[in-house]
């Protein structure tokens, strides 16, 4: 029992950021139509950025643990954001008019790019952060006990902000209105006066920027990573994308919860060497039988 | 375009100015900071470098692209062409002399070239392979495939551990591996029929994964990490060792002396009859129905199935197509090392063979061969960039799929006119 419910206190922050990081494929997907490969990869950055951050502050003289996570994350969401721009504007404006297996594989080779210029610049080692914040609280539950980290409370408290500003963002700005409008309808969006190219552009960033706020959250949670880790949990969050339904904000935080639960529960109670193939199997299942998700429409084959 | 043209060097400078923000950003912390565990060393001599060279090169484009001549190619670029070439109707290919050349230097080459040279030869015509299987299912049948390196695996791993488990050789597992790979790739394609595009890719992403973590975490069937040994090829039945356990083995048997190049050789030769057959059978096929299903298939799948194209058989065939011939493959890499483990068969194999496809120019069986060359020997030859050579691969995808999204070597096909007499 005490194990059941540790994973579910495990999952539901697992899958609170997978849902962050989802929400950079689902609002790109929904507007652009296509898969933004490189969203991992991007996640992984903003990693390294973190622990740049860290770096830099403490060699700063800031031992503060609240103004050094405010400065990291500042910091991070800031220049993953400029990430996010640059992608856009290199490998997928040029291509705005192409067949999506053109965009799709530009993504690709964005994705390398990424990877080897991380792993050109800072080396292919494991990097790490130190413990920032330590201590945790507590249940007795049966013989065993349930803990919950302070770090894993943070993590859920960020990520619930972060989702919160961002739908009010959409659903109550001008900007949240341009996105939905050029989402629902491109050229009709332009032809009413959007600057759609913007649009899109500013889509990107608050995709990266989101992911970011994953980056730094897990990367001070796990400690470790290596330029390899945007690979994994960057189709972990497609699949929770696809599972609420691509295309849908809510759908994305959904999705990342139940991915996030259903992956800990089976790491914690069958096996942990196979939770990235179950993730993956869930992937093809969902697809397969449901490839709108559960929070999306269906798509209709324009012709 | 009529237009006065002059340079406005106030937007130029401004775009300079933001470039070089930008290049700020972007290059300072990852590569101005070097994390060395907690601490960390500074580098930004190489950020200021690197803005600089940004800067400039923004700069010169900025300006380059108000000249007229910079209009006219930003405007050629904005509407790439596309399609194939149709040649003459009469046109005669002079790949008639080029072909019986290539057969006769191909098969002086292993007798001339050095062992190390060889090797490398044998890694490029695997590549030539994989390229020419995975040119099946996205060059022509437009299927992105991300996974293609599952395949790969399945041959290989087919090959060591049939060998280990049933006793399997080289040559029995020749076309078991294939139709191995050819089962799992209609396994695959069948619950992916209804999906097309990005769907597509990263579900067999995902299957490419799938099946290298089970590679890795099945320890007891095969070996995990560690891997599995794979057996060498016999001619007729003789071993290429220096000493056979039983019977004689290849040098004995002709009495010459033992060379550790002679099975390299014997596996050059074997690959080179292989790739001549699979370019005959794939020459032949995109000139048949299926072939040109595959193609209209790429085009315009809705357009297809309204006149009745039956698309689960087209699709389907392809993924098979494809998936042997990468199984194939796998076979022939799992007895040149001799050795196989998960580690070779990761994603970024996939990209590779994806670039080659890409690179090659989409459904050009001619461009894919020069690709796989270029992509797997040259680095090899270039050893001091090989640490470039995933960065290459990627600046490669990006600026193909902007400048030339169909591949350096342009897919040209044979017009058809109506016979003499037939129609009046």
């Amino acid at each position: 029992m005490d194990i059941v419910l540790q994973q579910l206190v495990n999952g539901l922050t697992l899958g609170s950021v997978y849902g962050l990081i989802a929400i950079g494929y689902t609002m790109v997907y929904g507007i652009i139509g296509m898969i933004n490969f490189a969203h991992g990869d991007v996640y992984m950055v903003s990693a390294y950025i973190t622990a740049i951050a860290i770096a830099l502050l403490t060699f700063f003289g800031i031992e503060s643990f609240p103004i050094i996570i405010i400065g990291t994350l500042f910091l991070t969401v800031a220049v993953t954001g400029a990430y996010g721009w640059v992608i856009e504007r290199i490998a997928y404006r040029p291509l705005r008019n192409s067949s999506r297996l053109s965009v799709l594989i530009s993504a690709i080779g964005m994705s390398l790019i990424l990877q080897n210029y991380v792993q050109l610049s800072q080396g292919a080692n494991q990097q790490g952060v130190p413990t920032l914040l330590t201590g945790a609280i507590r249940f007795t539950v049966g013989d065993g006990f349930v803990q919950i980290t302070y770090m894993k409370l943070l993590i859920l408290f960020i990520s619930l902000l972060g989702m919160g500003v961002l739908t009010y963002v959409i659903q109550k700005t001008k900007l949240g209105r341009m996105c939905r409008a050029t989402q629902q309808d491109r050229k009709m969006a332009s032809i009413l006066g959007i600057d759609t190219d913007k649009v899109i552009s500013t889509v990107f960033v608050i995709g990266a920027m989101m992911a970011a706020l994953a980056g730094v959250l897990i990367t001070l949670d796990y400690g470790a990573f290596d330029f390899y880790v945007g690979f994994i949990i960057g189709i972990k969050a497609f699949t929770a994308a696809v599972l609420g339904g691509i295309g849908s904000l809510p759908g994305a935080m959904l999705g990342g919860l139940i991915l996030g639960l259903s992956e800990a529960l089976f790491a914690g109670l069958i096996s942990s060497d196979y939770k990235d193939v179950f993730s993956f199997s869930l992937l093809v299942l969902i697809l397969v039988i449901r490839p709108s998700g559960l929070l999306g429409k269906p798509e209709v084959e324009k012709v | 375009m009529s237009q006065a043209v002059g340079i406005n060097f106030k937007k130029s400078i401004i775009d300079t100015i933001v470039a070089g923000f930008l290049a700020l950003i972007l290059f300072g912390p990852i590569v101005g900071v070097l994390l060395d565990g907690y601490e960390f060393e500074t580098g930004f001599g190489r950020v200021a470098w690197m803005v600089a060279v940004v800067m400039a090169g923004r700069f010169v484009m900025s300006c380059f692209f108000q000249t007229e001549k910079g209009i006219a190619m930003a405007f050629r670029y904005a509407n790439s062409d596309d399609g194939a070439t149709v040649l003459a109707p009469g046109h005669k290919s002079k790949m008639v002399w080029i072909i019986p050349l290539v057969i006769v230097i191909g098969l002086l080459v292993p007798f001339i070239a050095s062992k190390y040279i060889l090797t490398v030869i044998i890694l490029g015509l695997i590549y030539v392979l994989l390229g020419l299987g995975l040119n099946i299912v996205v060059g022509l049948a437009g299927l992105l495939d991300l996974g293609f390196v599952g395949f790969y695996a399945i041959g290989a791993y087919g090959l060591a551990l049939g060998y280990e488990n049933l006793g399997l050789g080289f040559w029995s597992m020749l076309p078991i591996a294939a139709i191995l790979a050819a089962v799992a790739g209609a396994i695959l394609g069948f619950p992916v029929l209804r999906m097309h595009g990005d769907y597509l890719a990263i579900v067999t992403l995902g299957f490419g994964e799938i099946i290298r973590l089970v590679l890795t975490n099945w320890a007891s069937f095969t070996h995990g990490p560690n891997g599995v040994s794979a057996p060498l090829p016999t001619f007729f039945g003789l071993e290429f060792k220096r000493r056979s356990k039983d019977g004689e083995t290849f040098h004995e048997f002709f009495n010459i002396p033992y060379d550790s190049a002679y099975k390299y050789m014997f596996i050059y030769l074997v690959l080179f009859a292989v790739v001549w057959a699979v370019l005959f059978i794939k020459h032949r096929l995109v000139k048949m129905p299926i072939g040109r299903a595959w193609e209209a298939l790429r085009e315009d799948e809705i357009a297809c199935r309204s006149l009745g194209l039956n698309h689960v058989l087209v699709k389907l065939s392809a993924f098979m197509l494809g998936a042997s011939t990468g199984g194939l493959a796998g076979v022939f890499f799992a007895t040149y090392q001799g050795f196989v483990n998960p580690s070779s068969f990761t994603f970024f194999e996939s990209a590779l063979i994806l670039a080659i496809v890409v690179l090659g120019g989409m459904g050009s069986t001619l461009g894919v061969v020069i690709a796989a060359f270029c992509l797997t020997v040259l680095p090899e030859m270039l050893r001091e960039f090989a640490e470039y050579r995933v960065l290459m691969f990627g600046i490669l995808m990006v600026v193909m799929m902007i400048w030339k999204p169909r591949g350096i070597v342009r897919v040209t096909r044979t017009g058809f006119t109506a016979r003499k007499g037939a129609v009046k």
